[in-house]
């Protein structure tokens, strides 16, 4: 059998993250219901990958993981950022 | 992850598993990314008829449903670290509050998707049919995109519920609970995908 070396999050741990994660979609709701243009899709887009990093390094133990598994999600998320900036770059330039 | 196991289980390697479901858990989020591509040009091409569809979304159902969403997220991840410490009635507590959590946003989005429905604004009717065209993109990307992640809000569930009964039974336990661990990462997926469709769709007015 495989084994893998677990490192067990705490509850403690778990309930900070929450606790972060809820803070932070109170400051979207709130800040979005301001108009300041396209800075409202910026900060709102800042805020949700911030909530999306906690998710993912505490919720989904990336910050223990094995490190093919964390470049892994490097790759896609790079792969994501490229496939993005190459379609708008199309669009904005055309 | 303890040796106990090792004598009685049938061969396994928990390691694949798990890497298998984080190949399966990039395919979801690339499929979810083609989705914010398409959303993203065509806001770009219909700022103002996107902007008028956002006004429309329920901001208070939308931001009930993140809430309930973050606290299931932390309940399963709470659910595997009573797993590990081999504490089976929390970690069934916790993971009943889960499934109870996917049932909430569901039916949050029945009622959303219900008044909706009343006002005659649904795919293919025709009252969607003689909207504009920024405007019918807007709702046909929203029914898509929501539809599609309620889907995997009741995949999960499934999964998550067929971890509670194999913990109820013992067949799910410290020594083998890459289900509970995988179906924990499901979880967390769909949770991430909402943090993203959430300010994108009811938010960004």
């Amino acid at each position: 059998m495989n084994t893998i070396e677990t490192h067990v999050t705490s509850y403690k741990t778990l309930g900070y993250v929450l606790l972060v994660l809820l803070l932070l979609t109170t400051i979207t709701i709130n800040v979005t219901s301001y108009n300041l243009m396209a800075w409202n899709v910026a900060i709102a887009l800042i805020i949700a990958a911030v909530k999306g990093y906690f998710v993912m390094t505490y919720f989904m133990h990336l910050k223990n993981e094995n490190r093919v598994i964390r470049a892994f999600v490097i790759v896609v998320l790079s792969l994501f950022i490229t496939i993005f900036l190459i379609t708008f770059i199309d669009y904005l330039y055309r | 992850m303890e040796e106990k196991s090792l004598h009685t289980e049938e061969p396994r390697d928990d390691y694949a598993a798990k890497m298998g479901m984080w190949l399966f858990i990039f395919t979801e989020i690339l499929l979810f990314a083609g989705l914010f591509l398409v959303y993203s040009v065509f806001r770009f091409k219909y700022p103002v008829l996107f902007h008028q569809g956002a006004l429309e979304l329920n901001v208070t159902i939308g931001s009930l449903n993140t809430v309930v969403l973050l606290i299931s997220s932390m309940t399963v991840a709470m659910s595997l670290t009573a797993m590990q410490k081999n504490n089976k009635k929390l970690a069934l507590t916790l993971l009943f509050i889960t499934i109870l959590c996917a049932l909430i946003f569901l039916f949050n989005k029945y009622i959303e998707w219900g008044a909706k429905f009343n006002e005659g604004l649904y795919p293919g009717s025709e009252l969607m049919l003689k909207l504009e065209r920024g405007h019918l993109l807007f709702f046909s990307l929203y029914f898509f995109m929501t539809g599609l992640h309620a889907l995997h809000i009741i995949i999960g569930m499934v999964i998550l519920s067929i971890a509670f009964i194999k913990i109820r039974k013992g067949t799910l336990h410290i020594g083998k609970y890459m289900l509970l661990e995988n179906g924990a990462l499901y979880w967390h997926l769909v949770d991430l995908i909402w943090i993203f469709l959430f300010p994108l769709f009811y938010l960004i007015t």
